[in-house]
């Protein structure tokens, strides 16, 4: 695995250092690779704006901070005005797409949605939304295996919704999957396009 | 201990090779010390559990002259040294002895927490009403009108009442008396070893070289014929009512004695409750 | 002595340095902390308050730093082996206790997770600019250890040293981490507790009519016991003789305070802990301690990718100063560039040590983030054009 800097964001109460914490878990201790979590604290850490960075290596992480993000994963309009400008070029943008509306995105970047919170829904809890974002992200990005994530999720959440969380995670991954089958030459807004039809 | 007619019975409770003392003559800080031998006496208490913490000042010193694990902290302090080896090993009994100053002006934040916490310490408050070691200045427990180092035309801020202070914050017991009554001072500190919980016992005592001397009250036996005109025994007087003043009457005996649960009970029912079995005592700490 | 199982989180966690210190004192036996909440601290006594009433243990929220900072001694006296946590101002409030227990040879840990001041300055951010308060800060000459960590791991790890080292030689340690060690979560490895060295207190065998608090016998840490055994012992802060009573001469005040010195400076090269990567053939040497030397690893490796023969020092142990250490790095390279996030404390005992024997350059940040790897590669640039 390449040095790759991603950064989620949110609403505080999302799961988004949750989602960091279960994707640095897979990464360090699943898959024998190297991953560094930061968050932003103070008072603007609570309730509104949330952002963890996440720097994953194959070999140890030096610099812990997230400069330009190869990978943004953003859960709230706000995070996404917030933090799209700072996505690397050709980088790649993943969103949960009810809850955020893309525009003005720099050619090259990779878009990828999700109606996460809708897929929490209908597994009947909206708090398993992180759990459905980290299997999307994991079909996505290919950075860590499925199994590796699929263990910290299940390592990382309170054991009466360990199952609950795990199926979360197997519709986002599913539903990741799927989108990449569907369109395997993704690219920019095209597949915003796709996701929403 | 045994008898033995030669000896002061106090000799044994003091560090003998540490004499002579650095009090001056007529200053009542030996007779508390000499009380507190007589209520180690009458309580029978086991003096190996007795640990006694001191902070700065002419009281702090106390530490140093008794025959016990003792400890001089530093300014203000004594307090929270205390609670600190109170919790490492609560077999211990744990007795606070400084000055009004160390504990009231500097340690006043500690004095009102460990009373809030009701954490189980006696305190011993000698209170001499001046800054003694360091000259004469002015103390909180200074009363009105009083002439000090600091306030050379007389001092015009409040002073702090200790018991009601101290009553406010939770302890269980307070007694107050001056250096005059040592019978009642020992009986006292005694009735305190029995009593679980912060205990605060206040000692009115004169500094002869500083405060009587530049308030023109005399010398030390001069300030026991005061103590005892002026006192007036009042047990369960309201503390809001036993305030000092420079000439006037001084309110003594045993204002407070109840009780509440001590910090240990209700940090032990707090963790039973929300640990159940999983909660571990922690006894004694010894780590050696 | 091997750790006691029952404080010894085994496995494998992916946790916060913060969090990880308080695994490393559990380790290490502390069974009492007394703290006040101070970001980017506070989350180490959180975890201690949530662990320790399940492990035969007591933490305490005292009502300020000055109060915690004093009551963890009077545990030490008790028998617990104790910690306190601060950050900046909170650290500046307990200087007079680091003093007291230097003088009294109270064996502590004071953990400082550095943000940025003076003052209130920046709560939730870095910075690296308590070192020489660390080394300085209480009034009068003592001796200190201090130990900089630079991961999560190193959290846990040097914990549990900043434990054996105060018992070791009765000082307190001050454990200095940063805002960001504080709150960045890695993995850490906490290994089985029969893995786990713990260095017991240095408790008397001598009878209670023997014993003398302040008496040493060839070797400079004197023996202690703990309030209720019977020993009758006495502890001031006072200068004080064998028998732990005041004696306020000259001569027992320079007997006193030079053996409190000699006891760790002594054994500077013994303590001192320190990494070292390419020192072989370097003409630059990048000496750089907790946070920093991570950044600065970076800035090395960009370095020697451009052909530039710098290697790196990071000082695990930074007091007592490993001297020799610097003068014998200073001995071989032409500079010596001191990335930190302050305005420039480390590097003037770096300097100091390198004796004119190789030029320094100090790599200033006034803290609130981490330096940028390109500034410090300018820096070692610069630095490999000096003769």
């Amino acid at each position: 695995m390449q040095l790759s800097e991603i950064r989620i964001a949110g609403f505080g109460g999302q799961g988004v250092i949750l989602s960091a914490i279960v994707l640095g878990k897979a990464a360090s201790i699943y898959q024998g690779a190297f991953a560094t979590m930061t968050q932003n604290f103070g008072p603007e850490a609570r309730g509104g704006a949330c952002s963890a960075q996440l720097v994953l290596s194959d070999s140890p992480v030096l610099y812990p901070y997230v400069t330009r993000p190869d990978i943004l994963v953003v859960i709230s309009q706000e995070a996404y005005n917030k933090f799209g400008p700072e996505l690397k070029d050709g980088g790649t943008l993943i969103v949960e797409q009810d809850l955020v509306r893309v525009s003005h995105i720099k050619e090259g970047i990779k878009v990828f949605s999700i109606p996460a919170t809708r897929f929490a829904e209908e597994l009947g809890k909206r708090m398993v939304l992180n759990s459905v974002m980290v299997g999307f992200f994991t079909a996505i990005t290919h950075l860590l295996t499925p199994e590796a994530v699929r263990d910290a999720v299940a390592d990382s959440v309170p054991a009466n919704f360990r199952e609950l969380n795990l199926k979360a995670f197997e519709k986002g991954l599913e539903y990741g999957n799927g989108v990449l089958i569907n369109s395997p030459e993704l690219r920019g807004f095209e597949a915003a396009a796709v996701v929403e039809e | 201990m045994p008898v033995d007619e030669t000896v002061n019975p106090v000799e044994p409770f003091l560090r003998s090779d540490r004499m002579p003392h650095i009090w001056c003559p007529g200053c009542g800080i030996g007779t508390t010390v000499n009380c507190f031998a007589r209520a180690l006496i009458e309580s029978k208490i086991d003096l190996q559990s007795l640990a006694l913490v001191s902070g700065i000042g002419c009281t702090g010193r106390v530490a140093g002259y008794v025959k016990l694990d003792s400890f001089h902290t530093t300014h203000g302090r004594a307090i929270p040294f205390a609670t600190g080896l109170k919790l490492a090993n609560p077999k211990l009994n744990v007795v606070v002895y400084s000055g009004d100053g160390d504990l009231a002006a500097i340690g006043g934040n500690h004095l009102i927490h460990a009373a809030r916490r009701n954490i189980d310490l006696k305190v011993i408050c000698v209170n001499n009403l001046i800054y003694a070691m360091t000259g004469g200045q002015t103390a909180p427990t200074t009363p009105g009108h009083a002439t000090t180092s600091t306030n050379p035309y007389g001092t015009f801020e409040p002073a702090f009442n200790l018991p009601h202070l101290v009553e406010a914050a939770g302890a269980v017991y307070i007694a107050r008396w001056t250096t005059f009554h040592v019978r009642q001072l020992a009986r006292s500190m005694s009735e305190a070893f029995s009593k679980k919980g912060f205990s605060f016992i206040e000692v009115i005592s004169p500094c002869p070289t500083l405060y009587q001397r530049r308030n023109k009250m005399g010398d030390g036996l001069d300030t026991m014929k005061y103590y005892k005109e002026k006192s007036k025994t009042r047990h369960g007087a309201p503390t809001n009512e036993v305030g000092l003043t420079l000439n006037g009457e001084i309110v003594v005996g045993k204002f407070v004695d109840r009780d509440r649960p001590d910090y240990e009970a209700m940090m032990r029912g707090q963790y039973v409750e929300a640990l159940g079995d999983r909660y571990v005592e922690c006894g004694e700490m010894v780590c050696s | 002595m091997k750790a006691d199982p029952r404080g010894v989180l085994t496995g494998v966690h992916f946790i916060d340095g913060d969090h990880a210190c308080c695994e490393g004192a559990l380790a290490a036996g502390a069974r009492f902390a007394a703290g006040y909440p101070i970001t980017p601290s506070t989350e180490v006594v959180e975890r201690f308050a949530s662990r320790v009433p399940t492990v035969g243990g007591t933490f305490i929220q005292m009502e300020d730093e000055l109060a915690a900072s004093i009551a963890l001694q009077g545990a030490v006296w008790g028998g617990a082996k104790a910690f306190t946590v601060t950050s900046g101002p909170g650290f500046s409030l307990m200087m007079e206790h680091i003093g007291y227990a230097a003088m009294t040879e109270t064996p502590c840990v004071f953990v400082n997770v550095q943000r940025g001041g003076p003052s209130t300055g920046l709560p939730t951010l870095p910075a690296q600019a308590d070192m020489m308060q660390a080394r300085w800060g209480s009034h009068g000459d003592y001796e200190v250890i201090a130990l900089c960590p630079n991961s999560p791991q190193e959290c846990f790890d040097l914990t549990i040293k900043a434990f054996n080292l105060a018992e070791e030689f009765r000082v307190p340690v001050m454990f200095m981490m940063d805002e960001v060690v504080g709150h960045m979560t890695e993995k850490v490895v906490i290994p089985a507790a029969d893995e786990i060295e713990v260095v017991p207190r240095k408790h008397t065998h001598k009878s209670t009519k023997e014993y003398l608090p302040y008496q040493t016998n060839g070797n400079p840490v004197p023996e202690m016991a703990h309030a209720g055994e019977g020993y009758n012992f006495h502890v001031t802060g006072l200068t004080h003789d064998e028998r732990g009573y005041p004696n306020m001469t000259p001569q027992t005040q320079d007997k006193l305070v030079r053996r409190l010195q000699s006891k760790v400076r002594a054994a500077t090269d013994r303590i001192a802990m320190f990494e070292e990567e390419h020192l072989g053939d370097a003409e630059v040497a990048v000496v750089s301690y907790g946070i920093t030397s991570r950044v600065a690893q970076r800035a090395v490796d960009l370095a020697r990718q451009r052909g530039v023969k710098v290697g790196k020092l990071r000082l695990i142990t930074a007091w007592p100063f490993p001297e020799n250490k610097i003068k014998e790095v200073a001995s071989r390279v032409k500079a010596l560039v001191v990335p930190e996030l302050n305005l420039g404390q480390m590097v003037r005992e770096v300097e100091r040590a390198a004796g004119g024997q190789a030029k320094t350059f100090a790599v200033s940040h006034a803290g609130g983030g981490v330096h940028d790897p390109q500034e410090i590669l300018r820096v070692i640039e610069e630095a490999n054009q000096c003769r």
